[in-house]
């Protein structure tokens, strides 16, 4: 093996990848080569970096010098200077927005699920090895350690589901071995359908082996010979690196027949999903492996005794397993010395909205809100008030400024009435109406509800129609009070968690922001100027000079000219019918003067 | 970049390779042949519909379900340039919906068609995970990130010089 001088690592990640990074990491093997370096400096694709705001980011070592916002021009000049000159490419180093500060965003982290993002290239199981890959599934039959053992370290360490349930890892795993079958599987949740989040999606692309490391050691713990990986379709990137590291895998005989010698067989394969959100939901997921319809079905019977096609089934969500080799090389003390009392640990999030650093991030449990959105994400841009966060996607909720302390864990989150989820986080600012947002999160579940029980599929709809009244000008205050009516319904009596999670946006935007619900209503005004139907446009009388553009361009002839000559103009001014008006923004939009408003 | 068309009787030969890869195998392996059998046709009209069924060995009812079930899977054709908004909750909080309406203005047709001349269709996703780049707009393969309404009319004008509209 030939030692490199310095090595090049290109964030290949979706995020850095629509940026052209794949363009970037080709420059680069270019001109090294062009300069005949290639054997002092080695180009490495990696995943992702998670400061995605200030992608596509290129990291050179031995210095660890990060550049950001990097073009497929900017190669050459980086190849040149820093590689060959050993100057560092000074307009790099800033980021793009003055306001973001890597250094913060990195120091509060603790990465253990991301612990190879960024670091390896994902296409070389080499790489994955050199960082204690495998060794913990080898070191599993190298000391034929028994599974139960195995199972209650897992207890032990506290691991809890990272999809957004919260349910004890080692329990789940217990349940399907302590069943007897001679067929069973373990499935791993990759359908990462909250809108805004993109943390297994990262893991997938940036290391694939620790999943395929950790299934394989949850088939021996239960007893399963057959593993599925269930991904979004959305995610081509991230299948085309798992299948890849499947089939190494199986070439270095880690999966496959009798694996390390030990006569324990175990396979994996891909499997698809087609762009539905409660696939998400375990049984859904399990009926859409199965070639069905992803409809939900009740429970009991749980997967652990009767799941796919039947047969006992643990599935779990990407970051779950990431967790379990660090768990088995580290111990179960270690992990569970880090974070809160009920959740041990770490947790990945998807930092995004209206926020200065966005991208990826994993804290211990137990950091706080506001040293997530303001030292991590380093707070809100262009000098905008904070809002609101919103956690758990369309099943969570917003924790408002008043509760920017609240510690992060899976118990304090559902306390102030939202819950961890999968781990996407959406800041939101002054300009965010939050009627606006419940009303989004509902089109959502609308959407996506499967209709198979009625509480979910008419409770749903119902309240988008009330919400929509609300945000038209239409609503009442009785409206409120059906919201409230309707949600207690669908939260006591869908079947599945899709339903009796999907009026969590309401509610937590009802109880935190009741103000903004009630203006809607009874003042028929959108502070945040967002919802169209409650905006007034109206000419300002003083500014207008008269030219009559505005009411050429208003398809509505709702423009007409006023007696009133303003001070200082020659000709009479115009005003704006606003019964006739439809709000379409043409006045405005032509009128030179500003003397249009919108409010 | 436009999508590749291929003639019917190409379409036809590739689907024959993907059915006779499946025959027999029943529902589980429907998902895997229609995302196929929608790579070769970019939707999945009623003769394919009946072909997979007949190969798997499934009801023509059942494959519709499916279909029916899955956003991913389309039962009209898209453009030649798909533009695909991102409305996932980051971009939404960023204001895609603005991107969307000034799309649709642009193009005269609504989120889900294709125009007359099948040269372009508007559609929405959620989520494309790019939250970096919010709000974001895909062009088929083609990513915009960062836009604000004002830069749409020059983004079409360019995929309507490259289509010769």
């Amino acid at each position: 093996m030939s030692n490199y001088r310095a090595h090049v690592l290109v964030c290949c990640g979706t995020g850095c990848t629509s940026s052209n990074s794949h363009i970037i990491m080709e420059n680069f093997s270019k001109f090294v080569a062009e300069k005949g370096l290639e054997k002092e400096i080695d180009v490495v694709k990696t995943g992702c970096f998670g400061l995605c705001a200030e992608g596509p980011i290129v990291v050179i070592y031995p210095e660890g010098t990060m550049y950001y916002r990097c073009t497929p021009e900017d190669v050459e000049e980086i190849v040149n200077e820093h590689l060959v000159k050993g100057r560092k490419v000074e307009r790099l180093l800033k980021t793009g927005n003055p306001d973001s500060n890597p250094t913060d965003f990195y120091s509060k982290q603790m990465r253990i699920a991301l612990r190879n993002c960024g670091r390896i290239n994902p296409d070389k199981i080499e790489e994955y090895i050199a960082h204690d890959g495998y060794q913990a599934l080898c070191k599993i039959f190298s000391t034929k350690r028994d599974p139960a053992e195995i199972i209650s370290e897992i207890k032990e360490s506290g691991l809890r589901g990272r999809g957004g349930g919260g349910f004890p890892t080692g329990m789940k795993w217990d349940f399907a071995a302590k069943v007897q079958n001679d067929t069973k599987y373990v499935c791993c949740n990759a359908d990462e359908g909250d809108p805004g989040a993109f943390m297994d999606r990262s893991i997938l692309e940036g290391d694939p082996h620790t999943i395929i490391e950790a299934m394989t050691i949850a088939g021996y713990c239960i007893g399963a010979h057959q593993g599925y990986v269930y991904v979004r379709a959305e995610y081509p990137i991230a299948v085309e690196r798992l299948s890849a590291a499947i089939d190494q895998a199986r070439e270095h005989g880690f999966i496959g027949q009798n694996i390390f010698n030990s006569g324990f067989d175990f396979d994996l394969d891909i499997r698809l999903g087609a762009g539905a959100f409660v696939c998400g939901e375990e049984t859904a997921l399990m009926r859409s492996i199965e070639g069905k319809r992803g409809n939900p079905t009740p429970r009991p019977p749980f997967p652990a005794v009767k799941g796919l096609f039947g047969k006992p089934t643990i599935l779990n969500n990407v970051e779950t397993y990431a967790n379990i080799p660090v768990i088995l090389n580290k111990g179960a003390k270690w992990f569970a010395s880090v974070g809160t009392e009920k959740s041990k640990g770490t947790k990945v999030f998807a930092l995004g909205g209206k926020v200065n650093n966005v991208g990826l991030l994993e804290i211990p449990m137990g950091t706080t809100v506001r040293e997530i959105v303001f030292d991590i994400g380093g707070g809100i841009p262009d000098g905008k008030k904070f809002k609101a966060v919103q956690t758990g996607g369309p099943s969570g909720g917003c924790i408002p400024a008043s509760l920017l302390d609240t510690a992060i864990d899976y118990d304090n989150l559902v306390a102030v009435g939202s819950m961890m989820g999968s781990g996407g986080m959406i800041v939101m600012d002054e300009d965010t109406c939050m009627v606006d947002i419940a009303k989004f999160f509902l089109e959502f579940t609308v959407d996506e509800s499967c209709g198979k029980c009625a509480p979910c599929r008419i409770g749903t709809k119902r309240m988008y129609e009330i919400l929509t009244r609300i945000t038209d000008g239409t609503g009442t205050l009785d409206d409120l009070q059906a919201l409230e009516d309707v949600a207690v319904s669908l939260k006591n009596g869908s079947l599945c968690a899709l339903g009796q999670t999907a009026a969590n946006p309401i509610l937590s935007t009802m109880k935190h922001f009741r103000d903004e619900y009630v203006e809607h209503v009874v003042d028929k005004k959108c502070r945040c100027g967002v919802c169209k139907d409650l905006l007034q446009y109206s000419i300002i009388k003083d500014s207008c000079i008269g030219c009559g553009m505005c009411s050429k361009v208003c398809p509505a002839d709702a423009i007409t000219r006023t007696d009133y000559i303003a001070p200082g103009k020659k000709l009479a001014a115009f005003e704006i019918d606003p019964s006739k008006c439809v709000k379409c923004g043409a006045c405005m939009e032509t009128c030179k003067f500003k003397a249009i408003v919108k409010k | 970049m436009s999508i590749i068309k291929l003639t019917p009787e190409e379409q036809a030969t590739k689907l024959e390779a993907v059915l006779s890869k499946y025959k027999g195998q029943g529902q589980k392996a429907l998902m895997s042949t229609l995302q196929q059998a929608q790579e070769i046709y970019g939707y999945l009209p009623l003769p394919v519909q009946r072909k997979v069924a007949d190969a798997l060995d499934v009801s023509v009812a059942n494959v519709y379900g499916v279909i029916s079930f899955y956003s991913f899977f389309s039962l009209k054709p898209k453009g030649e340039y798909a533009f695909n908004v991102c409305l996932g909750t980051a971009c939404y909080v960023k204001g895609s919906q603005a991107l969307l309406d000034k799309i649709e203005e642009s193009l005269g047709i609504k989120s889900g068609d294709v125009t007359e001349d099948t040269k372009f269709s508007i559609s929405s996703c959620r989520c494309v995970g790019a939250c970096g780049l919010a709000p974001v707009l895909l062009v088929n393969d083609d990513v915009y990130g960062r836009l604000t309404p004002d830069e749409i009319p020059a983004i079409i004008a360019k995929y309507k010089e490259e289509a010769n509209v």
